[in-house]
């Protein structure tokens, strides 16, 4: 089995004082901090996105990697007094400050359960009390995807019973609420109800609301918090339940998402990456892998063509991981799917360049090809969880990989269950008709056995979609009267789609143009 | 305290099912509603309907909670994916299963039916699900929708079929065969040809699957709902 899925954290060895070591005093506050904060929350206040955005995106950064490399930031009671005390920009900094502790450090077991703390009294304000704040899509994007990798990461961390300490276990028993798998889906799921946004996207069809041409802003004095996390949420409880393995109901938490248009899911490149990755993989999964390519093959081209403009983001390192990992998908779909006429040509190129090789001995189907086949799925899956808590009874033991175990074996029995399909196909692209008893002769076996495997080839071809319908999958496909009938599929170039894009696109660029005031 | 007529009892076991798909739509991620989505798929099996988004929601709770797992619903929530195939839920349900319960013997033996199923080889899958009566015959209507799945394989697949490979995918010989034939043909659509016993060609019904050149040329088409879309801009 693959080495390479095991997490990349560092074990958190280290408690609170092996960190002052470092000479780290939380009430220290540097200038540049006061200064931050201090900034930073009178933007808030005054609902300056475009200022809150510089701050959080390039301020931030760069304060981390000059003073804050290998430390946490100031505690938020040191900083509090410079913002009034408000509550809400205590919960926000807090909410950054474990964010850069989990990217630059290894959080205690203790720090996750206040970073849970934190986030629950963060959304319990934003879902219950009226929040006059305009926070910009970023924010709000990593918010929702910070609480959802914290929980995987939680997961994770809690499944590696055998070298835990008897202070963490009693504190993982004694806090039994923090990042339990009903809380963080009851959230996500509060969020995506009490902002309406399902019935708010429903509207905007009707042209009876503004959200996607808003960004999801609000330019009628509201906030925009509630439904913008509402929104990403979607994609939140998408990415929860491919985690858990449940591929189906993930992708009907995204359907009030249209992915076939732009949306407030592209406003943010990490978001349209994390949505398109889970929905990609969901349909190979579900052995859509007509779907799943047409929609690796859209964003990968995407990213292609935009990833020199994100060069200076923090964001980088992920969107080529990314990346990677979504070429690797590609590369397991195009050899259960042979439709390489769906893929564009740049990403053909890169994608001949990455993974040629491997994908000629996939297609083999022998032993190798196996053992290939589960080096690209674990190299490129999602990081599995095993939701349910440990017991604490028996003999302590890491089940941290049981989860990712069991998506590998079972993807790997579907290859398996494919394996003659590519001899059929190789012997379908070279005859117009043969008779059964010829080919049975070729392939080397009885005709019984080749009846089933022609059955199976047209089974695992023609998938089901989501509305129960069956769709042809296949390249090359073939019908028995008294002999086999081979019929050559055509590609399908989708022009109608295209020039919807093109007209979309053209308008918004219309209306930008018509905002800018000029003096 | 009267009896129930059945029609009232129809009524209620109604009621019930839009109870268990409304919590299902709104409060899924709920472990109180667990005993409502085991009675519900008890119900799926008695009346013969089919729920996946419940299933799914109770083998999620099932793992959220795997004390409380009922390997005996898991089996029927098994047996009923498998019932509807081409659709894969039986995969989509496995993936919510723990290995170790997938080892117990009864999963085994379901396991290796979907196999024979997903790979064509119906000979083998009713030898199998013969040796497993317990198993299959719990729910009522197995053999029928394995029937309807093996006939809409072998529609994908032939124009004609010799009697022989279709009785062996359906497992009806002999009269009941005949019976079954007749019956299709004047309501399926399906034409007995020539011959008797063996030497009989049945001919499927035409569809875009098995007749290429009835599959329309979805390529271009732009649903409306698309189209829509642009009609503010066009003005």
């Amino acid at each position: 089995m693959a080495t390479n899925y095991d997490y990349e954290e560092a074990p958190a060895n280290y408690d609170e004082t092996h960190r002052q070591d470092l000479g780290y005093d939380p009430n220290f506050v540097p200038d540049s901090v006061k200064s931050f904060v201090g900034h930073l929350y009178r933007h808030i206040r005054e609902k300056n996105v475009y200022e809150i955005h510089q701050m959080y995106e390039i301020s931030f950064q760069t304060l981390s990697d000059r003073l804050f490399k290998d430390t946490p930031w100031p505690s938020v009671d040191a900083v509090a007094h410079y913002v009034d005390n408000d509550q809400v920009f205590c919960l926000l900094y807090r909410e950054m400050w474990f964010r850069h502790l989990y990217a630059r450090l290894s959080p205690t077991l203790k720090q996750r359960i206040d970073s849970w703390d934190n986030y629950c009294s963060l959304f319990q304000v934003v879902l219950h009390r009226v929040v006059n704040m305009q926070l910009p899509n970023q924010w709000l994007w990593d918010m929702v995807d910070e609480f959802v990798y914290q929980f995987q990461s939680f997961c994770q961390y809690r499944a590696k019973m055998k070298n835990k300490s008897e202070q963490e276990i009693a504190l993982l028993r004694q806090y039994d609420q923090a990042w339990n798998v009903y809380g963080v889906l009851n959230y996500l799921q509060a969020f995506v109800e009490k902002s309406n946004i399902m019935q708010i996207l429903e509207q905007e069809k009707e042209g009876l609301e503004q959200f996607t041409a808003t960004d999801g802003y609000d330019y009628s004095g509201g906030s925009n918090v509630l439904k913008v996390l509402g929104y990403f949420s979607m994609v939140g409880l998408l990415r929860v339940h491919c985690l858990l393995g449940d591929y189906q109901t993930g992708l009907k938490c995204l359907l009030p998402i249209d992915i076939s248009q732009q949306g407030v899911y592209t406003s943010v490149i990490g978001s349209h990456i994390t949505t398109i990755y889970h929905y990609g993989f969901a349909n190979l999964m579900l052995r859509r892998y007509v779907e799943a390519i047409r929609e690796f093959n859209k964003i990968l081209l995407y990213i292609y063509k935009t990833k020199q403009f994100h060069q200076k983001s923090p964001q980088y390192e992920q969107i080529l991981k990314k990346n990677e990992q979504m070429y690797a998908l590609l590369a397991i779909c195009l050899s259960l799917c042979p439709q390489v006429k769906l893929v564009e040509e740049t990403v053909n190129s890169q994608l001949r360049e990455k993974y040629g090789e491997k994908m000629a001995r996939m297609q083999r189907y022998d032993d190798e090809a196996f053992a290939i086949y589960d080096e690209l799925f674990s190299y490129a899956c999602p990081k599995f969880i095993t939701p349910s808590a440990p017991s604490f009874e028996e003999p302590l033991v890491n089940y941290n990989q049981d989860a990712y175990r069991l998506q590998l074996k079972l993807f790997l029995y579907e290859v398996k269950q494919q394996q003659l399909l590519s001899g059929v196909r190789t012997f379908l692209k070279v005859y117009s008709t043969i008779s059964l008893g010829k080919l049975a002769n070729y392939m080397e076996v009885d005709e019984p056995t080749l009846r089933t495997i022609l059955l199976t080839y047209k089974h695992k071809t023609h998938a089901v979609d989501s509305d129960g319908k069956i769709i042809s999958n296949a390249d090359v496909d073939f019908y028995i009267d008294d002999m086999i009938h081979v019929v050559e599929s055509k590609p399908v170039k989708r022009y109608g789609d295209y020039f919807l894009r093109q007209v979309v696109k053209l308008e918004g660029v219309i209306n930008d143009m018509d905002r800018i005031k000029l003096e | 305290m009267g009896r129930e007529t059945p029609k009232q009892q129809q009524q209620q076991q109604q009621q019930v099912s839009y109870t268990v798909e409304q919590l299902v739509a709104v409060n899924p991620y709920n472990p109180d509603i667990l005993p409502d989505l085991e009675n519900y798929v008890n119900e799926q099996v008695s009346s013969q309907t089919y729920s996946l988004d419940a299933n799914l929601c109770l083998l999620r709770l099932y793992q959220f909670e795997p004390e409380r797992m009922s390997t005996q619903i898991v089996a029927r929530i098994l047996v009923k994916a498998l019932m509807a195939m081409p659709a894969p839920d039986f995969s989509l349900c496995l993936f919510l299963i723990p290995e170790r319960v997938q080892m117990e013997e009864q999963f085994k033996t379901l396991i290796v039916l979907s196999h024979y199923l997903e790979t064509g080889r119906f000979r083998q899958f009713w030898d199998e699900a013969a040796k497993s009566r317990h198993i299959v015959e719990a729910v009522p209507g197995f053999e029928q929708a394995i029937q309807t799945y093996a006939i809409h394989v072998l529609s994908l697949t032939y124009q004609k079929i010799p009697r022989p490979v279709l009785a062996e995918a359906i497992n009806i010989e002999g009269l009941s065969l005949d019976k079954f034939l007749e019956h299709q043909a004047a309501n399926s659509g399906w034409i007995l040809e020539k011959g008797h016993g063996r030497g009989q060609l049945i001919i499927l019904p035409r569809n875009e699957f098995n007749h290429p050149e009835l599959k329309k040329s979805a390529a271009d088409s732009v649903p409306l709902e698309h189209i829509t879309r642009i009609f503010p801009i066009l003005g």
